[in-house]
C-alpha cells in the first residue's frame, strides 16, 4: 500500500516538487498543521512578516526579481483580508504569487466560525483563479494545478483556500503531470504570415515607434534580448512603459525614455507623430494613453500580447499577434534577418528624418529640473543615488507617487527584472516589504526601495522583518512631509486647497531607524548628499535614509488628464498657458 | 450602454449597443456562476438574462446562457475575458438577429378568473405553443414557449384577463441544422 500522506505534508510535498525556497507568512489558527509541518522541510525557508499585506508584497518582489513564482501562506479570516491588497497588485501588475491560505474546518464553513471568511469569495475577482479545497484527495492536483495556472499565459495570483480538517487528514500524493493540456488558456499561436505582414509594415514605416511594456520583463530574460536586437535590427526609436523599464537599457541613444503622463517630450511627441506604433507586451492603460480619441491618431498600429483580451481593448489595432513575447519577437528578427539585403538598409535611411525631429524634441530636455544648493531637490537626489550605485548590480523598489515618478524618470535601468513598482494598482506601501523580498532573492545584491515618507509608513513595520533575517535593504525616503502627488494634482486642479494632504506629526525617522535596530541616516543639505549615500551604501545591513527634499518640487513633464500625448506641461514655467480646466479635472 | 472601463478616461462617441446571446460551455463545479457572473458585475457588463444547467453529467459540463447589451467592442471583450476563465471551455455569442439560430423562452402564466376569461387567454397564447399544466374551476397555470419580446407583449396583454402571476426562465439557444457551435 502507497504511504498516506497529511494535507499538511502533501502542501510541502508540492512545494518541493516545484522547486519553491521561500515562502512567505504569518501563522494562525487555521494553517497551524501546516506550520507545524515545516520542520520537517529544511529545504524551504518561511520568512516571518509582520503583517499578512507584506507577505504578499514581498512575494511580489521576489517573483519579479528572480521569475519565479512567489508564495504567500496566511491564515484564514484576517489573514486572507490582509493579503486581498497584494493579491491585488499582483493580478493588476502581472506577477505571479501562489497564495496558500487556512480556513475553518470544512464542517463549519458558513457558519461565522471563529476567523471564518469568504476567502476565494473575496478573493475570486483579484486572482487568476481560486480554489476551496474540501476534498483531501483534490489537494495534490490543485496545488499543482495552482503552479501552472500562475506562471503560464499572462502570469498572476492563485489562491489555495485549505480548510483545518484538510490539513489533517490523510491521503496518497501525486506528482505533477509532466505535459498537460492547457485547456486552450495558453496563447502562442501567431502564424508565420503574421509575422511578415508586420515586416513589411516595418519596412514601409517613416515614422515609427516601439512601444514595450511589463509583458518584455514577464517574458524573461530572453525577451529583453531579443528586443534588443530587434531595436538594433530596425535602427527605430523605443519607449517604455512604467512596468517595462530594464527590458531596453535606460542610457542607449535609441531609448527615449519612458512615455505617458509623466513621460519624456520625445516619448510622447513621437508616440503622437508616429506612423507605425508596435506595442511589445503592454496593455495600452490610461496612464499612457492620455485622451483616447487623440491618441496617435496617424498611425498603423500592432500590438503583440499573449493575453487576447488586451487587444483592441482600448485602442483598436490594425495587426494583433497573440504570443509570447521572447518567440513572437525572435522570430520576427529571424526573419528580418533572412531578408536582410535590401530593405532593411534602406529603411534605416527612411526614417532618418524622424530621429532628426526626436532629437528635436530631445532638445527640450524635459527632466531638466531647477537645482538648488540650499535644499535636496528630489530629482538631484535620485540622480546622484542613480551615479552612486550604476556600477553594481541594483535592484530598485518604489512605493508610489511623486518620488516613484522620479525614479523611473532618472533612475536609468540596463537590465530586465531590476525595477520592482506597483503601476496598476498603485499599492502606496509596496516598496519596503517588496524590497525584503527582492532581497530573499538576492541576498548579495543591493537592493533600494526609493521611497516617500507617507507611503512607507503605510508598511513600516516590514523593517523588523528585515532586521530578523539581517536583509540590508536601503530604504530612500524623499521626505517632503506631503502626499506628493496628492498635494501637486490639488495644486494644478484643486485652486492649492491642500485638503489632508499634509502629514503633520510625521515621526523622526532617525530614532525610528534605531528602535527597529537599524542604521537611520538624515541628510537635508546638497553638499554632504553624496557622501550620506555612499555611507548608505556601504553599510552592510537595513538603512532608513531620511532624505528631506524640497516639499513644493512637482513632479514634471506631464500629460494633464484629459489631453492628448502632444500637449505636455514641461515646467513650472509651461503651466500658465495650459491650465486644466473644465472636464479634465474629473479625470485624475 | 453600461459605463465601464477605466474611471478616468472621456466617454468618447457612443456606438449603438446591440443584443447578444451568449453561451458559455462550462465546468460543473462550486462557484463556477460565480466567476461567470461576477466577470460581468465586476467589470460594468448587463446581464439582461441568465439560465444555467447541467448538460453533460458524464464530462461534468454545465451550459450558461446570458442575454446581454454592448457595442461590438464590449462584446468582444465579454468572450475574451469570458473564455480567459479556467474553468470555462467554449464560448459562443449570437446577434439576437441572428436567423440562424433558434432562441426560447419559457413562461408561466397563472390566470384567475372565470372560464371564459382563461379560454380568451388559451385562445391569445395560441402561437406560443400553450399547454396546460394545472386546471381548476377558476384557474389555470399556462406554459408557453417563445420569445423574450413576444412574452413581455403576452404578460401585458393577459393582464385585464386575470393573469395574477409570471414566472419565466432566462433565454436558451440552438443552431438551426445540423451545424453545431465550435
Amino acid at each position: 500500500m502507497p504511504k498516506l500522506f497529511t494535507g499538511a505534508e502533501i502542501v510541502f510535498k508540492c512545494l518541493e516538487d516545484q522547486k519553491v525556497e521561500h515562502i512567505f507568512g504569518y501563522p494562525g489558527g487555521a494553517v497551524l498543521p501546516i506550520y507545524d509541518e515545516l520542520k520537517n522541510h529544511p529545504s524551504i525557508k518561511h520568512i516571518l512578516v509582520r503583517h499578512e499585506q507584506g507577505a504578499g508584497h514581498a512575494a511580489e518582489g521576489y517573483a519579479r526579481s528572480s521569475g519565479k513564482p512567489g508564495v504567500v501562506l496566511v491564515t484564514s479570516g484576517p489573514g486572507a483580508t490582509n493579503v486581498v491588497t497584494a493579491l491585488t497588485d499582483a493580478y493588476m501588475d502581472s506577477v505571479p504569487l501562489v497564495c496558500i491560505s487556512g480556513q475553518v474546518p470544512t464542517h463549519l464553513i458558513g457558519t461565522d466560525a471563529f476567523q471564518e471568511c469568504d476567502t476565494t469569495g473575496i478573493t475570486r475577482p483579484c486572482t487568476k483563479h481560486n480554489w476551496l479545497v474540501k476534498d483531501i484527495n483534490d489537494l495534490s492536483k490543485v496545488m499543482h494545478e495552482a503552479f501552472r495556472v500562475a506562471t503560464t499565459g499572462r502570469p498572476g495570483p492563485v489562491l489555495i483556500d485549505i480548510p483545518k480538517d484538510i490539513q489533517f487528514a490523510k491521503t496518497k500524493y501525486k506528482k505533477p503531470n509532466k505535459e498537460k493540456k492547457l485547456n486552450g488558456k495558453s496563447h502562442n499561436k501567431f502564424s508565420q504570415d503574421q509575422i511578415d505582414e508586420l515586416v513589411k509594415l516595418l519596412s514601409k514605416a517613416k515614422k515609427p515607434i516601439i512601444y514595450s511594456g511589463g509583458g518584455v520583463i514577464n517574458s524573461g530574460p530572453k525577451a529583453s534580448q531579443a528586443l534588443r536586437e530587434f531595436v538594433e535590427l530596425t535602427g527605430f526609436p523605443i519607449t517604455s512603459t512604467l512596468q517595462g523599464l530594464g527590458a531596453y537599457p535606460g542610457d542607449d541613444n535609441q531609448f527615449l525614455g519612458m512615455l505617458g503622463m509623466h513621460g519624456t517630450y520625445e516619448a510622447n511627441n513621437a508616440m503622437h507623430d508616429c506612423d507605425l506604433l508596435i506595442n511589445i507586451g503592454a496593455r495600452f492603460d490610461d496612464r499612457i494613453t492620455g485622451k483616447i480619441d487623440e491618441f496617435s491618431p496617424n498611425s498603423k498600429k500592432v500590438h503583440i500580447d499573449i493575453d487576447p483580451s488586451s487587444i483592441n481593448k482600448i485602442i483598436k489595432v490594425d495587426l494583433a499577434i497573440v504570443g509570447d513575447v521572447t518567440s513572437v519577437i525572435s522570430k520576427i528578427n529571424k526573419t528580418i534577418s533572412k531578408r536582410k539585403n535590401g530593405h532593411n538598409k534602406s529603411n534605416k535611411s527612411n526614417i532618418a528624418k524622424w530621429w532628426e525631429q526626436i532629437e528635436k524634441w530631445r532638445e527640450k530636455d524635459s527632466l531638466n529640473f531647477v537645482n538648488s544648493d540650499e535644499s535636496i531637490k528630489p530629482q538631484h537626489a535620485v540622480q546622484r543615488l542613480y551615479e552612486l550605485t550604476k556600477n553594481k548590480d541594483t535592484y530598485v523598489t518604489t512605493e508610489v507617487g511623486q518620488h516613484q515618478m522620479w525614479a523611473a524618470q532618472h533612475y536609468k535601468f540596463n537590465k530586465p527584472n531590476r525595477w520592482m513598482t506597483s503601476g496598476g494598482l498603485g499599492t502606496m506601501g509596496y516598496g519596503l516589504p517588496a524590497a525584503v523580498g527582492v532581497q530573499i532573492a538576492h541576498p548579495e545584491k543591493l537592493v533600494i526601495d526609493i521611497a516617500g515618507e507617507a507611503s512607507v509608513l503605510m508598511t513600516m513595520q516590514e523593517m523588523s522583518t528585515a532586521v530578523q533575517y539581517n536583509l540590508p535593504i536601503k530604504i530612500f525616503i524623499l521626505n517632503n512631509q506631503y502626499m506628493g502627488m496628492v498635494r501637486q494634482w490639488q495644486e494644478l486642479l484643486h485652486e492649492k486647497n491642500y485638503s489632508e494632504s499634509y502629514s503633520e506629526a510625521l515621526p523622526d525617522f532617525m530614532k525610528m531607524a534605531e528602535a527597529y535596530g537599524c542604521k537611520g541616516i538624515k541628510a537635508d543639505n546638497p553638499s554632504d548628499l553624496d557622501d550620506k549615500i555612499q555611507e548608505m551604501i556601504d553599510y552592510d545591513g537595513p538603512v532608513i535614509f531620511d532624505c528631506h527634499v524640497d516639499p513644493n518640487e512637482n513632479c514634471f513633464p506631464m500629460i494633464p488628464s484629459g489631453k492628448p500625448h502632444n500637449q505636455m506641461i514641461l515646467g513650472p514655467n509651461d503651466q500658465e498657458d495650459n491650465k486644466i480646466k473644465g472636464k479634465g479635472k474629473a479625470l485624475v | 450602454m453600461p459605463k465601464s472601463k477605466s474611471a478616468y478616461s472621456i466617454p468618447t462617441k457612443k456606438q449603438k449597443p446591440d443584443t447578444y446571446i451568449f453561451v458559455v460551455w462550462v465546468d460543473n463545479e462550486a462557484g463556477v456562476l460565480a466567476r461567470v457572473v461576477g466577470l460581468f458585475s465586476g467589470r460594468g457588463y448587463n446581464i439582461e438574462s441568465l439560465a444555467v444547467a447541467e448538460v453533460d453529467a458524464v464530462k461534468n459540463i454545465s451550459r450558461i446562457t446570458i442575454v446581454t447589451t454592448g457595442t461590438p467592442q464590449v462584446i468582444d471583450q465579454i468572450r475574451l475575458q469570458l473564455t480567459k476563465l479556467v474553468p470555462v471551455h467554449k464560448v459562443a455569442e449570437f446577434k439576437r438577429e441572428d436567423k440562424g439560430v433558434i432562441f426560447k423562452e419559457m413562461a408561466l402564466f397563472k390566470v384567475v378568473g372565470k372560464r371564459n376569461k382563461i379560454e380568451k387567454c388559451l385562445n391569445a397564447c395560441k402561437k406560443f405553443n400553450p399547454v396546460i399544466l394545472d386546471e381548476t374551476k377558476t384557474s389555470a397555470v399556462i406554459q408557453i414557449t417563445a420569445l423574450r419580446r413576444e412574452i413581455d407583449k403576452m404578460n401585458k396583454k393577459l393582464k385585464p384577463l386575470g393573469l395574477i402571476s409570471t414566472s419565466r426562465t432566462g433565454a436558451v439557444a440552438m443552431t438551426r441544422g445540423a451545424k453545431i457551435f465550435n
